[in-house]
């Protein structure tokens, strides 16, 4: 016991004593509130050697942390124990932040680079005028397939996953927008459609999609399209980029009924304490050059349309993930729908889950 | 000496008050409550309807098979374990995986039962073929089953390690057949262990969630799952809390039933 004892309170000198030392060494090499810049950004979603340059170019010190969902972020700044210069959340997630205040507006004239954005990707209805947010990425959902497991068959609709030869071989993800959605959409619905009639009638027709279902999966399912483990998967395009790089044998689409398409934006937390570096961080970011580097890197559609025009055509011209505006003019942001409306879209979900084979 | 006693007493008193009685009484509270904030009994009517009593009924049924599968591997182990000439080692191994991180455990799971996992080489080997045993309802049971069975084997172990050999001996003597000295003797005595063996497993069974995710594809949707649901994606902390105060009251129910003797006339 007396042992146990010794060994908690040696582990808990040292770690006081580390927690001395980097703070000794962070106010020795001058870093504090004034220059440095805290970044809360997604996993694996900036080129890390921007952060070098940005570091270099304005003598600032970044500090960069990562999260991997909507949620943890929005309930770390909301506890608001680290100051946060800029985040970088969903438009939902946006708009949710905005309306609990906790967003400070974007000082356009600091960010003269606003201009090289895509006017399309500009002023929409989660963020109006862009008074909050400025684009980083966006991209779509769609369906990503393995044509070598399909022996041939291709999708251009909604409706082709409920062909019977799919038996047990679709793979859906864990989200009641996303899944209601496509079912809305295949009906040819908007997919922030309120009428109930219309959530009935796509709940109907998803009830007849569960024999195709194989499961319906988190994060886990990049591991296991790219594992070859189902042959079709209702994904993110984002996700369905990182999953091809993986394995080439797999095609991603954009069925043509229309699709939801989401964005993430830099925001600045009303946390923030170095205003002047976030605003110098989202001009930097938005540079065509910087742009098409971290796009290029990272795999997601840039919202940059003079980053754009850098890109190896190979990229740039890719329609599954720079859709042509035949396409994108069918394509939709997920409107806040209300609590209420969003707590009926999970309870038509958990009805689907329920159905059995 | 009462009042060193009392002393001794208050980080227990406090622990139980702040951990253990506030957030009871806040998850009731809460039940209360719709989206919007208001009041409301529409939670508990809601969960009369046929979605969430079937969820309930598939919620105890997956726990009831996961509990008998358990005992059935669990009492012959533990039984066998008693007998076994390395006792502490084979009980170190029998822990040992408990130690171990519970998502890990089910990733490997995941690779193990996939399509090219190592069971369907194994099929594939032997001549039984590929088949899809991931995000299956055996899968499910069989996940489950593994992660609790320490702690169903841990209490019928205690309670067969307790018996005293010499009433084996006596029963032998008497003329009892080995079958017949199990069943009179020994299992009687290890009913208390079985029970709390059953508790253990039964009651986190009926509210699991993220195996029913990872390892059978949300095809299997227990209480467990929606309560996640509720509070994580649709932040109807309302409705979850609901299912949450139906399921301690039905926990709680199940220890009353199952309760020991013991505590029943707890002076003798």
């Amino acid at each position: 016991m007396k042992q146990l004892v010794r060994l908690f309170a040696a582990v808990f000198a040292a770690a006081l004593g580390l927690m001395y030392w980097t703070s000794h060494l962070n106010s020795s090499q001058g870093y504090s509130g004034a220059n440095t810049i805290t970044i809360f950004n997604w996993g694996d979603y900036i080129d890390p050697d921007l952060i070098a340059e940005f570091e270099e170019e304005t003598g600032l010190k970044v500090i960069y942390q990562t999260f991997d969902s909507n949620e943890a972020m929005m309930t770390k700044i909301e506890q608001g124990g680290t100051a946060y210069d800029i985040a970088i959340p969903s438009e939902y997630a946006i708009s949710k932040l905005k309306e609990e205040g906790l967003l400070l507006p974007i000082d356009h004239s600091k960010v003269p680079n606003l201009d090289n954005i895509d006017e399309r990707f500009l002023d929409l209805s989660f963020d109006p005028g862009n008074e909050y947010s400025i684009p980083y990425f966006w991209g779509t959902v769609g369906i990503i397939y393995n044509p070598t497991l399909l022996d041939g068959q291709s999708f251009e609709s909604w409706d082709d996953l409920w062909n019977p030869e799919l038996r047990n071989r679709i793979l859906l993800v864990d989200g009641a927008r996303e899944v209601i959605g496509f079912g809305l959409n295949s009906l040819g619905y908007s997919l922030n459609d309120t009428n109930e009639e219309h959530l009935q009638e796509a709940k109907r027709k998803l009830g007849t999609l569960t024999p195709n279902v194989k499961a319906i999966v988190g994060d886990e399912i990049k591991m296991l399209l790219a594992g070859e483990e189902a042959a079709v998967g209702v994904v993110w395009s984002g996700d369905a980029a990182e999953v091809m790089w993986e394995n080439e044998n797999l095609d991603y689409v954009i069925p043509q009924e229309g699709s939801n398409v989401w964005f993430d934006n830099m925001v600045i937390p009303t946390s923030a304490r170095n205003l002047e570096g976030a605003h110098q961080f989202i001009n930097f970011m938005l540079d065509p050059e910087i742009a098409a580097r971290n796009a290029e890197y990272v795999g997601y559609s840039t919202p940059n349309a003079k980053a754009l025009e850098l890109l190896p055509e190979d990229i740039s011209q890719d329609e599954r993930f720079y859709p042509p505006p035949e396409l994108t003019d069918k394509l939709e942001v997920y409107e806040n729908l209300g609590k209420k409306m969003l707590s009926h879209y999970n309870e038509l979900f958990l009805e689907f889950k329920m159905h059995r084979k | 000496m009462t009042r060193t006693r009392n002393l001794y007493l208050i980080p227990y008193a406090a622990w139980m008050l702040l951990f253990v009685a506030t957030p009871i009484v806040l998850i009731v509270y809460n039940s209360f409550f719709d989206v919007e904030g208001h009041f409301t009994w529409g939670n508990f009517e809601k969960f009369l309807t046929p979605v969430y009593l079937r969820m309930t009924f598939n919620s105890f049924w997956y726990a009831f098979l996961i509990t008998a599968f358990s005992l059935l591997v669990a009492y012959p182990t533990a039984y066998w374990l008693t007998r076994a000439k390395h006792k502490q080692l084979w009980l170190l191994l029998i822990i040992v995986p408990s130690w171990i991180n519970l998502l890990l455990k089910t990733y490997a799971f995941i690779g193990l039962f996939g399509t090219y996992g190592f069971v369907n080489a194994v099929f594939e080997a032997v001549g039984i073929g590929t088949r899809q045993i991931l995000f299956t309802d055996f899968s499910f049971v069989f996940v489950s089953v593994y992660i609790f069975i320490p702690f169903m084997i841990l209490p019928i172990y205690n309670a067969l390690e307790e018996i005293n050999p010499s009433l084996l001996y006596a029963a032998r003597d008497l003329g009892a057949s080995p079958w017949m000295a199990f069943r009179r003797v020994v299992f009687p005595l290890t009913l208390e262990g079985v029970k709390a063996g059953c508790q253990a497993v039964f009651i986190p069974a009926l509210s699991l969630f993220m195996i029913t995710r990872l390892i059978a594809g949300n095809r299997v949707v227990t209480l467990g799952t929606a309560i996640e649901q509720h509070f994580l994606v649709t932040q109807d902390w309302g409705m979850g809390s609901a299912i949450a105060v139906l399921l301690i009251i039905v926990m709680a129910v199940i220890m009353l039933m199952t309760g020991t003797r013991g505590a029943r006339n707890p002076v003798r």
